[in-house]
């Protein structure tokens, strides 16, 4: 009861005092930066033909698509990303730093450089690329498996930033007490780092699942633009600016909605991770 | 001797457009027939030019430069769309040459030009293959065949409207293996050797070198795309604009184009 009313009393003290202005009017700047274009958005949205152009087969083909790419993307993330995230955070080894602004680089590199790197790596004439067709007879550009590769490029270094954060907060101790009572070290991983880490894990799985989901320049330059097979959202908003401003506002709408909706739902998750 | 009559029309065109919206633009449409008589010109000239155009107007900029000592041409070459809302959106250009009648309606339509703009040049479409045309192609239908990985432009964009075009004229069903957001990165997927064949403008194809092999087809002349060019009326150096426009149709400016693989209008 006396801790509640502390609590209560330092929240009701929190509440009433007047943020100082030169923070508080940056603040809320920024928040209009950030808001108001979302907001015009709304505005010029052409509401009356938004039924007709939302149910059109190329605009649900492209938001099937994008779901399903940057989910896939996501999974690849998961996979690579969470092993990735471990090495880095619980091993030494020589160039560790190194690996790290490695990993990190897609981070800042214009996504259109990345789509150009993983051309001239993956594509059909590319350093490892021209391999997969002769020996594989696999072609990634161009392709469905091009879109995920391109996406998951861009996001998996958020998962992995994020998830090595966890993993540098987690103790390690836990780790090193199952392997003193005979466990394994993956098993540990596996029983003990695991589920202490994972609000981290889902936390770096939606951001690079929204990376993924609104990845442009990667995409259009790797995987190239074919209704169905690997034009997804962002690229057909791009290319209805060409002609039809119009529906360029309704489809970013959705990927808005989208976006909204996935952020919200998983909010609790978000904030306890953070 | 066509070109000539051109210029006379465009002239005479200009002059009554001002004629007829009589506030503001008075001062301007004297200085334009003082250039044209031999006044002095200076400052910079603003010309907003598509981006197939880059290679012939830096070249014909240098010219005017020389011809008329004390200007400075500054160009911003660009997609005609953005190009085309920069210039209603209140960008300082004096110039506007498109790659396509439909963004220069944009800028007539939103009354920025001064005048009816007129045709300057024409590009035709061709397909770009691999350096020794390895698959052998020969026409727009060889591109129809299965196996082989086509790109084109997207239908937004007018070198991918002028394809379409050229297909149902012939009647062909082409699949390409991606639609490309603009002609150049259409090209460059050829380039880079992961697609088989592109369908871009001559131009585009006489830029690359001998990165690619130009193939002409029949059906490119059903979709042929005429380059606008118009001076505009909040111009702020509308003289040198309008002996800039002069520059590019006269005898030099075209032979400059032609070179560069457009076609004369």
């Amino acid at each position: 009861m006396a801790a509640n009313d502390t609590v209560e009393g330092g929240a009701r003290r929190r509440r009433g005092r007047v943020p100082p202005l030169p923070l508080l009017v940056p603040a809320l700047v920024g928040l209009a930066f950030l808001v108001v274009p979302l907001i015009a958005l709304l505005v010029r949205a052409p509401w009356a033909q938004l039924p007709e152009q939302l149910t059109s087969p190329e605009v649900w083909q492209a938001l099937q698509l994008s779901l399903v790419c940057a989910t896939l993307a996501t999974l690849v993330s998961l996979v690579l990303g969470v092993p990735l995230a471990w090495l880095l955070a619980r091993t030494e080894f020589p160039g560790r730093g190194l690996v790290r602004a490695l990993v990190t680089l897609p981070l800042v590199l214009p996504p259109v450089v990345g789509g150009v790197a993983l051309l001239t790596a993956l594509g059909r004439n590319g350093v490892v690329g021209q391999y997969l067709v002769s020996w594989f007879g696999i072609t990634l550009p161009f392709t469905t498996t091009g879109v995920v590769i391109a996406e998951a490029f861009v996001a998996m270094p958020f998962l992995v930033i994020s998830v090595e954060g966890t993993l540098r907060a987690a103790d390690p101790r836990y780790e090193e007490a199952a392997t003193t009572l005979g466990a394994s070290r993956f098993t540990a991983f596996r029983r003990v780092t695991l589920p202490l880490i994972a609000p981290g894990i889902a936390a770096g799985a939606v951001l690079a699942w929204a990376r993924a989901l609104g990845e442009f320049g990667a995409t259009i330059t790797f995987a190239g633009n074919f209704p169905g097979r690997t034009q997804t959202m962002p690229l057909a908003v791009y290319l209805a600016m060409q002609s039809d401003p119009a529906a360029a506002i309704s489809l970013s709408l959705v990927l808005l909605a989208v976006s909204i909706t996935v952020l919200a739902g998983l909010r609790d998750r978000w904030m306890t991770a953070s | 001797m066509l070109q000539v009559t051109g210029i006379g029309a465009a002239a005479l065109l200009t002059l009554s457009a001002c004629g007829s919206s009589d506030s503001g633009s008075g001062a301007s449409d004297a200085d334009s027939s003082g250039a044209s008589s031999g006044k002095k010109l200076s400052g910079t000239v603003n010309v907003f030019a598509a981006a197939s155009l880059k290679e012939s107007f830096t070249k014909l900029g240098k010219q005017f430069e020389k011809e008329h000592p004390g200007t400075k041409v500054t160009f911003n070459f660009g997609g005609s769309d953005s190009l085309a809302a920069g210039i209603t959106g209140g960008a300082p250009a004096d110039v506007f040459a498109a790659a396509s009648p439909k963004t220069m309606k944009t800028v007539t339509d939103a009354g920025d030009a001064d005048g009816k703009p007129s045709t300057f040049v024409r590009n035709q479409l061709e397909i770009a293959t691999l350096p020794g045309n390895p698959n052998k192609v020969s026409s727009l239908k060889d591109l129809t065949k299965p196996g082989q990985k086509v790109v084109l432009c997207a239908k937004e964009v007018p070198c991918g409207a002028a394809a379409q075009t050229a297909l149902s004229a012939s009647k062909l069903k082409l699949t390409p293996v991606s639609y490309e957001q603009d002609v150049k990165s259409a090209l460059t997927k050829v380039e880079l050797k992961e697609a088989d064949a592109a369908v871009v403008y001559k131009t585009d194809v006489h830029a690359a070198g001998d990165k690619v092999e130009g193939v002409e087809f029949p059906e490119s002349k059903d979709a042929i795309n005429d380059y606008p060019i118009a001076p505009l009326k909040k111009a702020p150096n509308a003289a040198a604009g309008k002996a800039f426009i002069e520059l590019v149709k006269s005898s030099d400016g075209q032979k400059a184009l032609t070179e560069a693989g457009f076609l004369k209008p």
